[in-house]
């Protein structure tokens, strides 16, 4: 054994475990909190308290979820499929992880600085839908079907005005590469000058994650949770927590395309004291405290008016805002090397 | 005209705004929930919670055994059995209320003639085994001498309104 084997391969390679799990463990605290929080503010907008009981203000009620979620029985119906059973929220949520490792948390703070980021980001989003379909299937119940078959039509549908929206990003940044696209916003932060596209990408993100008002895959009062319906314990929590981290991810993208990733709002003293992630971080909480008021407030869509919204609004609108972009950009001479 | 209008507000989402405006101020209103075990709401002097017999200042008790309770209830939930006692006054030798049967109409207390049988602001004394609902006349008496002086009072309140 020479050393090149400890400075050419395992360094690297345990240098690699440690920043994983230093991005993986916070984030799957978020999660938890996450949910607390969606709890909590839902409980403000409806004039209720939200969990009180374990811990100050409920604090430590989402420890008290999980250990729930740990000790209970893990059920499969009788004419489930085993293994796709089991694969399918194991999917899901290590889908909404390996997305984290191209996100720039700083300046070069990325595990992976792969120069086709964005195209990453959108295969791996777009998986997501195995982990739903499989779940709907596998688990041999018609209502997890339906949820499955939902799930299928809406997020292919979404992710068409997605890749539009990231394209008109695109032309405005010059690069695939996360990182660079969040140094071309120095200055002017894309979700100015591309604002309508911001308010269309929210809007697929939250159709993309099946939020409401887009959650017609899980839709408790029609379809009883959907391609959810037969999972507890464990496999359940799986998917709780991969639709979360989702949360998380989305608005993590949304952040670094529209809203200037680790950016200060303006790049004078006491913005530039405070550190690139922690500016990300609060960028992607505020995020994701619209993704948790905009479920407060809105009644589902019905299954043929998010058709509609999806392919006859804003996949004509993002198609028209991407030439439009594209036409600005090139008669103006702006566009980026 | 209304066209271009139409197609303005829904393409300047005015509708979805003004949705997300109410919820925000929504948010910021006191809340409606009461943080139950810690914190309690109001009761009304009016109040039929759990049952209790009353004593006289100088610990006599009151009930006479005229048993109108017992014929007014619409349940059947009190059983009575009276003697006359070595004095020669007429009391209660057994005064049960089945709890579990009880419907809670106050008429018991409404037909004593001496305030005797009350309904008291007490609502939280669920119990492990139906058992411990069938209430004999010393879990009463003791229920009378815990809550006398809610008891009082409340009677005193809701005297200017009979």
């Amino acid at each position: 054994m020479d050393s090149g084997f400890w400075s050419g391969y395992l360094w690297p390679t345990i240098w690699i475990v440690i920043q994983i799990v230093i991005v993986v463990g916070p984030l799957l605290g978020a999660v938890a909190y996450l949910t607390l929080a969606e709890r909590k503010i839902l409980g403000a907008i409806q004039l209720r308290q939200g969990p009180m009981v374990v811990g100050p203000f409920g604090l430590l009620q989402p420890l008290a979820d999980g250990l729930k979620l740990f000790v209970k029985e893990t059920i499969v119906p009788a004419g489930a499929n085993r293994a796709v059973f089991f694969i399918a929220p194991m999917l899901t949520f290590l889908l909404s992880l390996v997305a984290w490792a191209v996100i720039p948390f700083g300046d070069n703070m990325v595990i992976a600085n792969i120069n086709v980021g964005v195209l990453y980001l959108f295969a791996i989003s777009s998986l997501g839908v195995y982990g739903i379909i499989m779940a709907g299937w596998a688990s041999n119940s018609r209502y997890a079907f339906l949820g499955g078959l939902r799930s299928a039509a809406q997020m292919v549908s979404y992710e068409v005005s997605i890749g539009f929206i990231i394209i008109s990003v695109l032309l405005c940044a010059g690069s695939l590469n996360l990182s660079e696209i969040v140094r071309a916003q120095e200055g002017l932060w894309f979700f100015i000058p591309l604002f309508p596209m911001f308010i269309v990408f929210f809007v697929s993100a939250l159709a993309e994650t099946n939020r409401a008002p887009f959650d017609l895959p899980e839709g408790e009062s029609e379809i009883t949770g959907g391609f959810m319906v037969e999972y507890s314990a464990m496999t359940y929590a799986l998917f709780f927590l991969g639709e979360y981290a989702n949360m998380i991810l989305m608005s993590a993208f949304a952040t670094i395309l529209f809203l200037g990733g680790w950016l200060p709002p303006l790049s004078i003293p006491p913005f530039t004291w405070v550190p690139g992630p922690i500016w990300f971080i609060l960028k992607i909480c505020v995020v994701l405290f619209v993704f948790i008021w905009v479920r407060g407030t809105m009644p589902r869509y019905r299954y043929d008016q998010l058709m509609r919204l999806g392919w006859k609004v804003f996949l004509p609108f993002s198609l028209g805002w991407v030439i439009v972009t594209a036409g600005v950009l090139v008669t103006f001479g702006w566009l980026p090397e | 005209m209304s066209v271009i209008d139409r197609t303005a507000r829904s393409f300047l989402l005015t509708e979805l705004i003004t949705g997300m405006a109410l919820t925000l101020r929504y948010m910021f209103r006191p809340k409606a929930t009461l943080n139950y075990p810690y914190e309690k709401g109001l009761l009304s002097p009016r109040f039929r919670g759990e049952h209790a017999l009353r004593r006289y200042p100088n610990g006599e008790e009151r009930c006479i055994a005229c048993k109108l309770c017992e014929a007014i209830c619409p349940a059947q939930a009190i059983t009575i059995e009276a003697e006359p006692r070595d004095d020669g006054s007429r009391r209660t030798t057994r005064y049960d209320i089945d709890m579990t049967k009880c419907i809670f109409c106050g008429f018991c207390q409404e037909a004593c003639p001496v305030d005797a049988i009350v309904e008291g602001p007490n609502f939280e004394y669920s119990t492990e085994t139906r058992e411990e609902l069938f209430y004999n006349k010393d879990k009463l008496l003791a229920n009378g001498d815990r809550w006398e002086a809610q008891l009082a009072a409340n009677i005193a309140a809701d005297a200017p309104y009979r």
